[in-house]
């Protein structure tokens, strides 16, 4: 199966994520992972979601998360022709006999030291999913105490907008 | 033949279930329409009630809906129904909208009130029904709270619903109540919730109608792709072996005439799915019957043997295709219907189109008139014709020389005829109701065909009266289903819907125990309801209490003027507890989770499909079948 990237967005009204997410479940698709939040438009939201299925069933998901009310929209992100972002919190041991190293993987890959105490680090990172496992990877010798990731969120390339017509 | 003895005459004043009730009624000058008046919550969802055109509605009132009730006692254009029990008014809605083509109502209170809707919900649901329910809810400040009937009843129907809505402000009550109505009856029908707070009820708020929707997300797609159709009209002229695979989408439509042009026009054979029966004239000679688990023969071999199936409106269940693997084999699909997500769902469609029935197949004819190509079905009406005539719709007489329910059932379609409307509920006697009587216009046969809701027959015979009061309304009934929904026969005798009930009484769970006969040993596990053995209840009895008339009868030379008797009772309903043998079963049947191939025309009847010749090859059924289990009812 492969990941598939959903952009879809939905009037800005309670019970909409519930919507959502229980059509997933009923309809026994699995969430890869999933983000919402504001867009320009007050009135819309916009969720990345990303599933895991092949071609068939993805027309399936689409076709029935369009039928939900409240979905007014659904592109489907390919990741060549799409920026997509995840954001990592991660909690690292670093005494100061390692926080050398743990520093310098943390700039290796461009992350920032959020937060400093003298047995840890809190380092955030952005970047696709590939990235922030390779920086996990990396850090986990030294000790990861506790990590938190945000969905993945995605936009497509170039001067085009998928919002522009959805709110009418 | 035992029949009505004495009964007080309380009923003959009962109105007509036509005309909305005048109780109370003090006629208000009417300000222009789109001027905003001040009004209460309550008061704006009776006038948006009014403006959207509902007539009647199907309820009970409690603790949370009734600021609603007060205005309702008020209306002269909205009638209420009350009903026994919230199902019942909810199957009333569903039975009122499928008679109607319109948009049936149901209200009640919240917490229990509400979740007793939650079953004809999804009864609607799965059958594409519009239908809207009106639900009463705790006040806003006190949601979430555990108050007392309170249910997150929107939550709780999220998924048996087509949409629902809570509405939090007053002032949103016309403009919700004018989306909820053009969802139910708009694209793909369906069942909408509108859950109002009792607060928001009370509140003083303005009304206006017409209400601005709102509803960015909600575009049906009504007109079929032109290319798609000269796509499907090709096919259909260079198809040697087509099949018009016609689903309850076209009655929805109501494009039956549409559909009997093109079937004129094509000379295709057609058959009818358990939601299409009607849709197509089963005196038709085109007309081929029910495909699917209990089909003719000859509706499931076309199907199997087609190369090239024509579905219009249908969604290809599972209790049609059989296992899907084995199912239609060499067809080429055209799959049309409203609801995008039906096409290539469980069967891939090589042209899809989508859009209303009625637009797609009156482009369709147009299409195929344009196309030069005549297709020569000749071989194949011969083909056909020799499936009918040899599996033509029958059964045997029991042994026992007890009452055949397919008689039964087979007399009232003929006695009664096709201007009727008939429902039933689900098991054995939905079968032979769907094979035994013929049906020939569209909305004349009402029910539960996705859901299975056993005791649907009774409160979907009752809407069905409301909307369809000059119709003769037969619900046919079982003594398992009867069971389940009887109460609404006090609600038919006091509001005036003399409905007539059928009860095929064969004192079993029927459909659970012929699997039981067939595919368990004949272990007969809870299937016996006592209705013969011990005469509970005494379906006459009950009848006469609930202020109907009893009939009863228990032999064949009895069935034609117990059914006679029924039709000229017309001040009360009427139940006949047809007394009926045990071990009758529903033939033809493809067992759950075979192929269609294996269809068996009746017990150790196996119709052979591998040659162009039928031959016949008993077989033994339970054990061609042992490995099939699966849900019964």
């Amino acid at each position: 199966m492969t990941n598939h990237t959903l952009s879809v967005l939905v009037e800005n009204v309670p019970g909409v994520l519930a919507r959502v997410s229980g059509l997933f479940s009923r309809r026994g698709f699995n969430i890869e992972s999933l983000a919402v939040g504001p867009t320009e438009n007050p009135e819309v939201s916009r969720m990345t979601i990303v599933v895991a299925v092949e071609e068939l069933p993805l027309e399936q998901v689409t076709k029935q998360l369009n039928k939900l009310v409240n979905v007014i929209k659904i592109v489907e992100l390919e990741k060549a022709s799409a920026v997509q972002r995840e954001l990592l919190l991660v909690k690292v041991r670093a005494d100061a006999t390692v926080r050398s190293q743990v520093l310098e993987t943390v700039q290796l890959f461009r992350a920032k030291v959020v937060d400093v105490s003298p047995e840890a680090l809190t380092v955030e990172a952005t970047g696709t999913s590939d990235k922030i496992g390779a920086l996990l990877r990396m850090l986990e010798p030294y000790g990861v105490r506790e990590l938190v990731q945000s969905g993945m969120v995605a936009v497509g390339r170039g001067a085009r907008s998928i919002t522009a017509t959805s709110a009418r | 033949m035992t029949s009505a003895t004495s009964r007080s005459d309380t009923n003959s004043g009962a109105p007509n279930p036509a005309s909305p009730s005048t109780m109370g009624a003090r006629p208000k000058p009417a300000p222009p329409a789109g001027t905003p008046v001040r009004v209460t919550g309550a008061q704006s969802l009776v006038r948006s009630l009014e403006s959207v055109g509902a007539e009647v509605v199907f309820g009970i009132p409690g603790g949370t809906i009734l600021p609603a009730y007060d205005p309702l006692l008020d209306s002269t254009k909205v009638r209420h129904v009350l009903v026994r029990h919230e199902q019942g008014a909810g199957h009333a809605a569903t039975g009122y909208a499928q008679a109607t083509g319109k948009v049936g109502v149901c209200m009640a209170t919240s917490g229990p009130g509400a979740t007793n809707l939650v079953t004809p919900l999804a009864d609607a649901n799965m059958d594409s029904v519009p239908v809207v329910a009106i639900t009463g809810q705790q006040s806003r400040s006190l949601i979430g709270t555990d108050a007392f009937q309170e249910a997150d009843i929107c939550g709780i129907t999220m998924p048996v619903t087509k949409h629902n809505f809570l509405v939090t402000e007053p002032a949103d009550i016309p403009r919700t109540i004018a989306e909820a109505f053009h969802l139910a009856s708009t694209g793909r029908p369906g069942p909408v919730l509108v859950d109002i707070p009792k607060d928001v009820l009370q509140e003083t708020t303005s009304f206006a109608w017409p209400p601005e929707m709102r509803l960015p997300g909600y575009r049906p797609t009504l007109r079929p792709h032109g290319k798609q159709v000269r796509e499907a009209a090709k096919l259909i002229t260079n198809a040697r072996r087509p099949v018009l695979y016609v689903g309850g989408g076209v009655i929805k439509a109501q494009a039956s005439q549409q559909l009997l042009e093109l079937a004129e026009l094509t000379g295709i054979p057609v058959v009818t799915t358990l939601m299409a029966r009607g849709a197509f004239p089963d005196s038709h000679r085109q007309h081929l019957g029910m495909p699917g688990m209990h089909g003719s023969v000859a509706a499931v071999a076309a199907m199997q043997r087609a190369d090239l199936l024509i579905a219009l409106g249908t969604r290809f269940d599972d209790r049609v295709t059989g296992q899907l693997s084995s199912f239609a084999p060499d067809a080429t699909v055209v799959h049309a219907d409203i609801d995008p997500a039906e096409i290539s769902k469980n069967r891939k469609a090589d042209v899809p189109i989508v859009g209303d029935c009625a637009e797609i197949i009156t482009e369709l004819i147009a299409a195929v008139r344009a196309e030069h190509d005549e297709p020569d079905l000749t071989a194949w009406w011969t083909q056909v014709s020799s499936w009918r005539d040899d599996f033509p719709p029958g059964y045997e007489w029991p042994d026992d020389g007890t009452l055949s329910p397919q008689y039964v059932i087979e007399r009232i379609g003929q006695l009664v005829g096709p201007d009727a409307v008939y429902t039933a509920g689900v098991g054995q006697h939905q079968m032979w109701a769907a094979q035994f009587v013929n049906y020939e216009k569209p909305m004349s046969w009402i029910n539960s065909g996705g859901l299975g809701t056993m005791g649907f027959a009774v409160p979907a015979a009752m809407g069905a009266k409301f909307g369809q009061p000059d119709k003769q309304v037969w619900a046919i009934d079982g003594d398992g289903c009867f069971q389940m929904t009887n109460q609404e026969l006090a609600t038919c005798a006091i509001e005036g819907a003399p409905i007539k009930v059928a009860v095929i009484n064969n004192g079993n769970l029927g459909m659970v125990r012929q699997w039981q006969n067939l595919f368990y040993s004949e272990r007969y596990s809870n299937t016996d309801l006592g209705t013969h053995k011990h005469r509970i209840p005494d379906f006459t009895l009950l009848a006469e209490a609930l202020g109907c008339a009893g009939l009863r009868c228990e032999t064949k030379e009895d069935v034609d003027k117990v059914i006679q008797r029924a039709m000229e009772i017309n001040d009360r309903p009427v139940v006949i507890d047809f007394v009926v043998g045990k071990d009758a079963q529903v033939w033809p049947m493809v067992a759950a989770g075979t192929g269609n191939d294996e269809i068996m025309a009746a017990r150790g009847i196996r119709p052979l499909f591998d040659d162009d010749e039928v031959s016949i090859e008993p077989v033994e059924a339970a054990a061609e079948a042992s490995q099939a289990q699966g849900e019964a009812r």
